[in-house]
């Protein structure tokens, strides 16, 4: 076991970025013009990053496994994006956001990191207004803004429920500048397949081109990975279907730490399953719980009714309802943080208290505001003793401007009409915390392997705050990375081009044509799904919303064994040489056979409740997650030793200057 | 509920493709259409036959990845879903579904029912985008006021996802409601308007090098669009057009 060096600068916490970047070195403009950097993933993190760099003067290279940067996942976040800017005049500041994502990550992210992101989170903003993204306004012609959870001021700036989607296309058209002046280009459809290492330095990739199957070589002075989360470990997520961890597997193989593995954000407000036949999940933005009120039964025999359709939620009366996060944390209500909101729901759907035919799944009713609006919105366009179907239409009208399009996939999903009916929602898996290991320099662990966005293990601890995604994602991209890694490639300015006729590339280019082959001839009796679903049970069941030391056992072993099976049994059609899906899906889902046995591994060690991360033997009496910081105020940084089981333990202890360690409450 | 298909398989570009005949049992009406899809797949990786090849990704109607001509409508006969919204209680047991690509010159066949639509991306290369350095030395984001309106219309011009279903809807295969979408972004908003002359000369001389078609104001694009991108962009594009014409 080793100590990590985070590389955070020395100085008053609000000084070390400033410092930090006066002190680094710089590469002149010409020669920026020698130097390349391959950037892989085009989502916020990757696209800004890929971008900025682009625009300093570097030749970047990006590649996605998309038909175009623009439909990266980033696109798929709906509810908005954090900044202390204050418009609001609430009372918030930088030091606010910065509190507000420590205490929501139950202190387990990095002060220095995080007080940065808080830092450039306003500059964000000023950017994608000027890039033309067409963010909320008020009628005044200013920027609007609402709340988020685990927070008291309204902080989030927001583009309907399409947010992601805004900014990834601000992203995409700054990416489009670039390649239109020939200082980026563009591998769409390509695939990493592997990190290759020149002198224990990163300096190029291994990828495969999705359409004709070619196996390519792409060298460069540094690699960028911006390859999103790893949630799809779960198989039912609400990721895309084609994220993944591979990028960051292969890197981890080759010498970058993995961290934290367990920390996986269960996002408290999803459609629930439906059948088995259900490839993924979708979100409702947590947005909706500015208005929305979550609610079960208080009587088990109304839920028992409930679930057989016997009795409809809305003949239900007010005093018979349970309004279970106001109840429980009435100073956040219906707005505490999604690790709290998402135990509590399972919590009364495991005592009997779910709302549909499984029984997981809980009501978010927008009844009350709905006539909050209504009246208001009577009041102000002057209409006098309205009767209760305008106000119920006026209000309904007020919804629909904020949350219409969430509605609309709703009612297409479930088949109901959520202006009429509560929506019932239930936890999903959502975001991985979890990452590869990066310093302040977002370097990993190998020497010019750098990590962006969710992919890197993230200033978010054990838990991320809503809407704070997009800020890092952007503030790693735009803001951050530009700047460190110039600090290592001023090294660089003499290298001259990296050739890709090396052992080196040889080795990795061969390593990876044996594995492909090894999948296409493996004993062709299940298809990749059929592994996929196996191992998403075993995460759910044995890894997910609540963990314990026996389930987790049990997972590490099965987990193991289920790998052993794919590598043997495993059917993928097609050819290596063509357009094949099947061949890509397993790929992936090989990777993921590894990280979720570290996964297991990882909430095995940590005997703690915090976050994300609940372990049942470490618990209060209510049910409250119950922390150890004086074992466990540590980032678990995994090294690759061949098998999961062998993977070393590296900690880096995090060190709190400017916050004091409390425990989380939002009662 | 039992469905009869009718899918365009082709193995690569330069292979000739046809129509194949598969029947598939035990569709339920909460699967969405890829979720069948999948059924389908699944079936056929256990016949030892190839499974069908179609784009999707983020499987909740935003990415944009997701296509099919299903029953000779693009993204199906449901109105402002994606394919992969759709779901199958649309359909009734014993139907038949025929299933194809989205078809223009321009997007040519890579596999089976995936369609190479970079040319979407050259078109917003040409000019998709406002000439601000990412690095973040900018103005206030609130130095500017922009009038509600304007900000909302530019949103719902800003929300294509760059489908190309209103390219497949289109009798002359135009993908003027795809440019004007992003031409009517920039358009409306006063950060937009420095480069409206040159934006809008470069990106229709793009879609024009890209072999799509002209406009004839059908309006099939606006009907068949799942993101409900309103034609009066593409007015507002001919007047923007018309306008930077004359002053270059």
């Amino acid at each position: 076991m080793g100590i990590l060096d985070s590389k955070v600068p020395s100085g008053p916490l609000a000084e070390k970025w400033t410092k930090h970047k006066n002190d680094i070195n710089l590469v002149n403009p010409a020669n920026k013009r020698n130097i390349d950097i391959i950037v892989v993933g085009t989502g916020l993190a990757g696209g800004a990053a890929a971008a900025t760099l682009a625009e300093l003067g570097y030749n970047v290279k990006t590649f996605c496994y998309q038909d175009s940067p623009r439909r990266a996942h980033s696109i798929a976040a709906q509810g908005g994006i954090n900044a202390s800017k204050n418009y609001q005049g609430d009372g918030d500041s930088d030091y606010r956001l910065f509190y507000d994502t420590i205490k929501g990550g139950d202190y387990r992210s990095r002060e220095a990191n995080v007080y940065r992101l808080a830092e450039v989170s306003g500059n964000i903003i000023d950017q994608c207004v000027a890039q033309g993204v067409p963010f909320a306004r008020e009628y005044g012609g200013l920027l609007d803004n609402r709340s988020f959870g685990g927070v008291l001021v309204s902080r989030t700036f927001y583009a309907k429920g399409q947010t992601g989607q805004q900014l990834l296309l601000g992203c995409y058209a700054a990416m489009n500048r670039q390649i239109n002046r020939g200082k980026i280009k563009a591998y769409n459809r390509h695939e990493m397949l592997d990190l290759v290492l020149v002198d224990g330095k990163a300096r190029g990739i291994i990828a495969r081109n999705l359409v004709t199957g070619n196996i390519e070589r792409h060298a460069a002075h540094a690699v960028v990975l911006a390859t999103g989360g790893y949630g799809n470990v779960f198989f039912l997520s609400t990721n895309a279907m084609g994220s993944n961890v591979m990028a960051a597997w292969r890197a981890h193989r080759r010498g970058a730490f993995f961290a934290n593995p367990c920390f996986t954000q269960i996002h408290p407000t999803c459609i629930p399953v439906s059948g088995d036949h259900q490839s993924k999940l979708t979100l409702m933005s947590e947005s909706l719980r500015n208005d929305g009120r979550i609610w079960v039964p208080k009587r088990l025999e109304d839920a028992q009714a409930i679930r057989e359709g016997k009795l409809k939620p809305t003949q239900l009366k007010e005093e018979d309802r349970d309004y279970y996060l106001e109840r429980r944390y009435p100073a956040f209500g219906n707005l505490v943080p999604r690790d709290v909101a998402s135990r509590a729901a399972k919590e009364r759907c495991d005592a009997g208290f779910g709302v549909n035919k499984t029984g997981e799944a809980v009501y978010l009713d927008f009844e009350a505001a709905i006539m909050r609006y209504g009246k208001e919105k009577a009041l102000t366009s002057g209409l006098k003793d309205p009767d209760k179907d305008t106000i119920r239409q006026l209000g309904e009208e007020v919804i629909e401007a904020k949350y219409g399009n969430l509605f609309q996939m709703y009612e297409k999903i479930v088949d109901q009409n959520p202006y009429k009916t509560p929506m019932m929602i239930y936890p999903a898996v959502h975001y991985t915390m979890g990452g590869l290991w990066v310093d302040y320099n977002l370097q990993t662990t190998v020497p010019g392997c750098y990590c962006a966005g969710e992919a890197n293990f993230s200033d978010h601890g054990a838990n991320r705050l809503g809407a704070s995604a997009l800020m890092q994602g952007l503030a790693d991209g735009y803001f951050v990375l530009p700047y460190t890694i110039g600090d290592y490639l001023a090294d660089d300015i003499r290298t001259g081009p990296i050739p890709t006729d090396t052992p080196e590339f040889e080795k990795a280019e061969n390593d990876t044509r044996e594995r492909l082959q090894k999948l296409m001839q493996a004993g062709g009796k299940h298809s990749v799904d059929y592994y996929h679903k196996k191992l998403g049970k075993i995460m759910w069941n044995k890894c997910g919303m609540s963990r314990n030391e026996k389930e987790l056992k049990e997972a590490i072993q099965e987990i193991a064994e289920l790998r052993e099976d794919f590598w043997k049994n495993v059917k993928v059609p097609g050819s290596i040489d063509s357009k094949n899906e099947e061949l890509e899906k397993a790929g992936r889902v090989a990777d993921f056979l590894e990280l979720g046995e570290l996964f297991a591994k990882d909430a095995l060690l940590r005997n703690e409740s915090c976050g994300g991360h609940f372990r049942e033997e470490y618990q209060t009496k209510e049910g409250e997650a119950l922390r150890d910081d004086k074992n466990f105020k540590y980032v678990a940084a995994w090294e690759y030793k061949g098998k999961p089981s062998d993977a070393v333990l590296h900690k880096e202890d995090l060190v709190y200057e400017n916050i004091e360690l409390k425990t989380r409450s939002y009662k | 509920m039992k469905l009869y298909l009718k899918i365009w398989r082709q193995k690569d570009a330069d292979s000739k493709g046809q129509m194949v005949d598969y029947e598939l049992n035990g569709v339920e009406g909460d699967m969405s259409f890829l979720e069948m899809l999948d059924v389908l797949n699944e079936k056929l990786i256990n016949e030892d036959k190839e499974p069908v090849e179609f784009d999707h990704d983020c499987r909740e109607g935003i990415c944009g990845a997701c296509s099919l001509m299903i029953n000779g409508e693009p993204h199906g006969p449901d109105r402002l879903v994606t394919t992969c919204q759709l779901h199958m209680r649309k359909f009734k047991d014993g139907d038949t579904i025929v299933i194809e690509p989205f078809r223009a010159t321009a997007f040519p066949v890579i596999k089976d029912l995936i369609v190479d639509r970079s040319s979407f991306d050259r078109i917003q290369q040409a000019g998709g985008y406002i000439s601000v350095n990412t690095s973040g030395n900018t103005v206030d984001a609130n130095a500017i006021p922009i009038e509600k309106e304007n900000a909302d219309d530019s949103f719902y011009a800003a929300a294509c996802i760059g489908c190309g279903a209103c390219v497949a809807a289109c009798k002359n295969a135009s993908a003027m409601l795809f440019t004007s979408a992003k031409v009517s972004q920039f358009a409306l908003l006063p950060q937009g308007r420095v480069e409206a002359t040159e934006r809008v000369l470069n990106m229709v001389r793009q879609m024009d090098l890209e072999g799509f078609g002209n406009c004839t104001n059908t309006g099939a694009c606006e009907v068949e669009c799942p993101k409900g991108i309103s034609l009066e962009n593409i007015a507002r594009m001919n007047r923007e057009y018309l306008q930077a014409s004359m002053k270059g």
